[in-house]
């Protein structure tokens, strides 16, 4: 079973719940899909066991070839190429790799060449495999990298995905392969308003969702009614603690200090196994 | 036009709140939400009237005119992103995955597929009581800075008579948060006291260097962890960066952030605490050379 | 020479993006006239800068006189032995004048890309 958790909004608990339900499972598989700041591996500080490079494929001339016609920067809607002195240029940041420039060259002049952009790293923690994407600082192609993490992962008992904040392309990608979405909502009006985006994307994917409401102090009456309108199960409610966000803030995994929370997420799992999700 | 950033890293720490607050303490009459992909500062501000709404237009995108096609496939076995599928005979482009990137179009022998322009989002421009640009990016569409741009540019333009303009930054470290920073005056960092959040503050003071962009550091719910949060400031003090103060975890903030008011409007020692970073950022941005 | 800025409506003031610039003037100093072209990479998703930079070389641009210029259209400017000057004042008359009179500084510093793609 895979298990997508999201949370639109940043910081409403979305490695915080997919760490622990990965840790009170007897054997799982996590895989950190936000890539731009992988914050699991933190909490897991895992054995490291692998680390694979993942490559996107860029443009290189062969200039004894190039005749010089400009087809390829004309092509180019992402500008990515340059025709300077008789010379052609590349730059692969803005590439998307879509092989047009490879396609419209009419002297075969243009090869492709893989250029890293991240990795993937494995390691393992107790009975949790952990899958880590990470994108090199300053790239921008998260989508590669997380596609590359999902396949790493592969099939498991037990796979969960901590995916990106926000609903934007990394967001789907991690997505879409899951069998069920756990929405990670605060009950507050800011965590509300990204929670329905989310809602809306999985929705739109045709995934069974589930909620999980962290550091719920009071009772958010929209959040709560925008739930039952929809049909969405509140599967867990998480105490805000202090006890919790100093743990978390040193970096620990909570559910290994706190038989109570271990509990909890015992029940959730179980929940989902289930199929409570709808 | 003297313009602050809020910045955070990691989402969740503060930064809309801050923000929030901020724009009352100054008495703002200019402000803008950068954050495109879950804008929120429109819940903690005063509501505006009439909007001015634009459309934003991202890449293009493929579209099959069904008439022309002959389920030839030719544009599926040369779309690197998986953005074609046959249904019923006929090649249809998924608009989430589509990069725009116009192969397809230009290997149909009919010419059915063609790149068309694509909503991808929307700017939404008040005047009154205030200047306040917002805008919402539509859901699976790229954010480049593009949309975050065009927010600030909304921004500039309606508001040219005013003195100071806050805008509300991205969460991360990515494009949308390096075009938030263009042409600012002052990025106020807003730090979580954990190690993820120390991570990300690193992160971001890099990115505002490589961007020569000044820079000050505060710290929210500091109390989560008094070691990080001292870890934050010695940080600061090697680096140098500017620390501009510790706001408390307060139960007060969320209650007060639900009820649609910012910070400044409640009693409550984060108000305070907030008032003082206000008052050493402001100090800071007067003191900004041009 | 051919210089190379690029301004707002009107070419009188300078625009502080370079590749976004809705208009270049394009300053032949032999003729001493000049002429105003629609930056067509205003308008890009991403690579702005590249574009931009790309049709100040086509313009024949020995020179670019901006307020700032990003690292990619930079590199696209030197590999033309184009020579990128920073800006002094918002004033396309009084940058030209400075140019001639050898008073303008060389930009040395650009920024990152601002990128076009998740």
């Amino acid at each position: 079973m895979k298990i997508a958790v999201l949370s639109g909004k940043g910081g409403a608990g979305k490695t915080f719940v997919s760490v622990n339900l990965s840790a009170v499972a007897q054997n799982a598989v996590y895989v950190d899909c936000d890539v731009e700041e992988p914050n699991g591996r933190l909490y897991w500080k895992p054995a490291m066991e692998k680390e694979t490079p993942v490559s996107v494929l860029i443009p290189e001339f062969d200039v004894q070839r190039c005749s010089g016609c400009r087809k390829c920067v004309d092509f180019c809607r992402f500008h990515a190429l340059a025709f300077v002195r008789e010379k052609p240029m590349v730059f692969s940041e803005v590439c998307h790799s879509c092989g047009g420039c490879v396609m419209v060259c009419p002297e075969n002049a243009v090869l492709e060449k893989a250029r890293p952009v991240g990795m993937v790293e494995e390691g393992a923690r107790g009975g949790v495999r952990v899958v880590t994407g990470v994108l090199n600082p300053g790239e921008v192609s998260a989508v590669p990298v997380i596609k590359a993490a999902l396949r790493t992962g592969g099939e498991s008992d037990l796979t969960v995905i901590d995916c990106p904040p926000g609903s934007g392309c990394p967001v789907m990608e991690s997505v879409i392969g899951a069998d069920c979405c756990l929405l990670v909502a605060e009950p507050t009006a800011f965590g509300f308003h990204n929670f329905k985006m989310v809602h809306r994307l999985a929705l739109l994917l045709g995934k069974p969702c589930g909620v999980v409401i962290n550091k719920a102090d009071a009772p958010y009456a929209p959040l709560e009614e925008y739930c039952e309108k929809q049909g969405l199960p509140i599967l867990l409610r998480i105490p805000y603690s202090e006890r919790l966000a100093a743990l978390g803030a040193a970096g620990e995994i909570a559910s290994e200090q706190d038989p109570d929370l271990a509990e909890s997420f015992r029940g959730l799992l179980a929940a989902v196994r289930k199929g409570a999700v709808s | 036009m003297k313009k602050l950033l809020i910045l955070s890293g990691k989402g969740g720490t503060g930064k809309t709140t801050t923000a929030a607050a901020f724009i009352r303490f100054a008495d703002a009459h200019a402000y803008a939400d950068c954050d495109v992909d879950a804008p929120n500062l429109h819940l903690v501000t005063a509501a505006g009237g009439p909007a001015e709404c634009f459309d934003y237009l991202g890449s293009q995108k493929a579209v099959v005119d069904p008439g022309k096609c002959l389920g030839c496939g030719s544009c599926m076995e040369v779309c690197r992103f998986g953005a074609v599928r046959k249904v019923e005979g006929i090649c249809k482009i998924d608009e989430f995955s589509c990069e725009g990137c116009g192969v397809c179009e230009a290997v149909c022998p009919t010419g059915a597929v063609s790149l068309q322009d694509d909503v991808a989002g929307e700017v939404t421009l008040y005047r009154f009581p205030s200047v306040f640009a917002t805008a919402e990016l539509k859901m699976g569409r790229g954010n480049s800075g593009k949309l975050v741009s065009e927010v600030k540019l909304a921004l500039t333009n309606a508001a040219r008579s005013e003195h100071l303009a806050i805008i509300d930054g991205s969460p991360g470290i990515g494009c949308p948060v390096i075009a938030s920073m263009s042409g600012v005056d002052l990025v106020l960092i807003v730090a979580e006291p954990s190690l993820s959040g120390i991570n990300d503050l690193k992160r971001i003071l890099k990115t505002a260097e490589i961007f020569q962009t000044k820079a000050a550091v505060c710290v929210n719910k500091y109390d989560a962890s008094l070691e990080s949060t001292e870890q934050i400031e010695r940080f600061c003090a090697d680096h140098p960066v500017p620390f501009v103060g510790r706001i408390p975890y307060d139960r007060q903030a969320s209650l007060a952030i639900n009820a649609g008011k910012s910070l400044a409007d409640v009693d409550c020692p984060a108000s305070h605490a907030l008032r003082e970073v206000f008052a050493r950022t402001m100090k800071l941005l007067e003191t900004s050379a041009e | 020479m051919m210089i190379a800025i690029p301004v707002e409506e009107g070419a009188e003031n300078l625009c502080v993006s370079f590749g976004r610039t809705p208009y270049f003037l394009i300053y032949d100093t032999e003729k001493a006239a000049a002429v105003t072209v629609k930056n067509s990479a205003a308008d890009a998703q991403g690579g702005a800068g590249i574009q931009a930079a790309q049709l100040v070389v086509d313009q024949g641009a020995n020179a670019l006189i901006t307020v700032r210029c990003g690292q990619n259209a930079a590199d696209v400017c030197k590999a033309a032995g184009v020579k990128i000057y920073k800006a002094r004042g918002n004033c396309a008359a009084e940058n030209l004048k400075a140019l001639e009179m050898g008073t303008l500084e060389e930009l040395t510093r650009f920024h990152p890309g601002f990128h076009g793609k998740e």
